[in-house]
């Protein structure tokens, strides 16, 4: 298991320098001069402020050891300078990152939570009214732009009846402290949260109901059967626990997209994530924020991961066998 | 081709998808005869609500458009980014997946890092990146989407080749004399073809959808009408014109719907032995 867990790390490690590798030649690639790109439009780029870039990131050197610079940066965190908001790009994205995790971590568990809860209830009223409602909002969702959702979702439960609240991330000048400010801040979440984990709710319905359906015609469920054990039981301890592996690959997989869909919610909600952050940095077209969110959102992705293979493997041992 | 048709129109929902799809291309199709002008032009004045006035059955945006030659209009952007940089996506993900698949070893091995690399990292912030620095032309706006698309191509192909290798019909061939590149050609990507349509027609739908978040970030062609610049736009008038918003996102989730349905229809059509297990 050990060894297994090391694989994956090793692996994770090679993927976030492929990344860095790949930043670098954006930066490079980009039309003009790489200098004029990282000042943006800073309204700072005279002659003078150019040099000074080429020289302080050493742009005037051999390609190589720009690159071998870059890395070592990076690898301490150093992700480049934003001159719009004159802060280090770093600092900017440990400051949004909780409210980011906060929101991703709870669409996660709130996907997964409902998803899989209405894909089994669909494969056990398999044929019924249940189940094709269920299925229908599964193709529906499914098929829904995941930022017109959040602003519909918005205008009905914000606007129109005034339910929850439709902006931000806590109400602003109220103050609350202790288990009010939590419980305002989970007032906050609920919309944004919900949308965001919209799409994965019906990959989940889908997958479940049909891993459910095909788990229950093998034959160590026809042999539990055979046993006279209850219905209940079987479904839970026999079909559930088998069918539940393939949604812990999807979860992995998964990941990547709900990093990617925060910034589509964050713009919409107003949440001062690190895609509300990047949504910014796209309009005033400051680089090394896009860049170092692009980053650290890899590394979010490549930690889900791990942890998704970790618990793969702890589940079903084979796994750890194959790799 | 027979025995296809009557299998996909056993699928209800494949034949209701394939209606709307056909709706939405000769809207495409008549965007510039029924709406000759630039949906860009100012017609009436601003927040004009639908069904007001005749001529403008839904109405004008914020800067007076008409909303519904925008939709027009519209469709034939989505429709567009979403076939090329699926086509583009192919020429990517099968070459090297068919590679990867038919020579496996050393050439396998580097090739599925490579694509693996390219599953890892976040599609959606990727094509972000591609299109803030690039510009945001219809070309690249293709292009990026297509580059965050292309690996389960190249996994699926992979697949596919890897299965149908060591077929006594490729032996033949290789018997035969014929070359490596005329036996994946001619023997082994035919074979490989009904996943690949199927994974085809869902990726046009993702496309359309990858698109139009794109768009609404403001990060689509300044040039071209597309839905989901229509909704960023609208965005800010949430609360006083929500109708700007709502229509153009129906119109997207209605052509991702319809293309869904007719990959499930033709999934079922084009593997058969799968059709009863999971219905």
């Amino acid at each position: 298991m050990l060894g297994f867990i090391a694989a994956r790390l090793v692996k994770a490690v090679f993927i976030l320098l492929a990344i860095l590798v790949l930043n670098f030649v954006l930066i490079h690639a980009a039309p003009g001069d790489p200098a004029a790109v990282m000042a943006g439009e800073a309204g700072a780029a005279d002659e003078k402020f150019l040099q000074d870039l080429r020289e302080r990131f050493g742009l005037d050197q051999p390609f190589t050891l720009q690159l071998w610079n870059y890395m070592k940066g990076a690898i301490q965190l150093d992700l480049g300078f934003s001159y719009r908001r004159q802060m280090p790009v770093a600092e900017l994205i440990w400051d949004r990152l909780p409210a980011t995790l906060l929101l991703t971590a709870t669409a996660f568990v709130i996907s997964i939570v409902i998803g899989v809860a209405a894909g089994v209830l669909a494969a056990q009223t398999q044929g019924t009214w249940w189940d094709t409602l269920i299925s229908s909002l599964a193709l529906l969702f499914y098929a829904t732009p995941l930022f017109w959702v959040a602003l519909m979702a918005s205008l009905l439960f914000s606007v129109v009846l005034g339910w929850l609240p439709g902006f931000g991330y806590q109400t602003i000048g109220a103050n609350y402290t202790g288990i009010d400010r939590v419980l305002d801040i989970g007032k906050h979440l609920i919309l944004p949260a919900t949308t965001l984990g919209l799409f994965f709710t019906a990959i989940y319905m889908r997958m479940t109901r049909a891993s459910m359906l095909e788990v229950s015609r093998l034959d160590f469920v026809k042999t539990a059967r055979a046993k006279g054990l209850r219905n209940s039981v079987i479904q839970r301890r026999h079909v559930l626990r088998n069918a539940l592996l393939p949604v812990i690959t999807l979860a992995g997989l998964q990941a990547g997209q709900i990093v990617g869909g925060a910034v589509l919610t964050e713009t919409v909600f107003a949440w001062p994530g690190i895609g509300r952050l990047m949504f910014e940095a796209i309009s005033q077209r400051d680089y090394n924020v896009i860049l170092g969110v692009f980053f650290i959102s890899a590394a979010m992705v490549l930690l889900f991961n791990l942890i998704t293979d970790i618990l793969y493997g702890i589940v079903d041992p084979r796994i750890r066998l194959t790799k | 081709m027979r025995a296809f048709w009557s299998r996909f129109r056993q699928n209800r929902g494949a034949v209701i998808g394939l209606i709307i799809l056909a709706i939405v291309i000769i809207c495409a199709i008549a965007a510039p005869f029924l709406f000759p002008r630039s949906p860009w032009s100012m017609v009436q004045r601003p927040f004009l609500p639908p069904f007001e006035i005749d001529g403008l059955p839904l109405g004008t945006d914020a800067l007076g458009r008409d909303v519904l030659s925008g939709l027009f209009h519209g469709a034939r952007v989505s429709l567009l980014v979403g076939l090329v940089s699926t086509v583009v996506a192919l020429a990517i993900g099968i070459p090297i997946g068919a590679l990867a698949g038919y020579y496996g070893g050393l050439v396998d091995d580097a090739l599925m890092r490579f694509t693996e690399f390219f599953q890892t990292i976040p599609s959606f912030a990727l094509a972000i990146v591609l299109l803030a620095i690039f510009q945001p032309t219809l070309a690249y706006v293709i292009l990026a989407i297509a580059i965050v698309s292309w690996p389960p191509v190249a996994r699926l192909v992979r697949g596919e080749v890897l299965s149908l290798r060591n077929r006594e019909f490729v032996e033949a061939a290789t018997l035969s004399g014929q070359s490596n590149l005329r036996i994946i050609l001619r023997q082994v990507l035919p074979n490989a073809l009904p996943p690949i349509i199927v994974l085809a027609s869902l990726m046009v739908a993702t496309a359309i959808l990858l698109e139009s978040s794109l768009s609404f970030l403001g990060l689509g062609d300044p040039n071209v009408m597309s839905w989901g610049y229509m909704i960023g736009a609208a965005r800010t008038v949430l609360r006083t014109a929500w109708w700007l918003s709502f229509i153009p996102g129906i119109a997207i989730l209605l052509t991702v719907l319809a293309l869904n349905l007719i990959g499930e229809g033709l999934n079922d059509a084009l593997n058969p032995r799968l059709r009863k297990r999971t219905s």
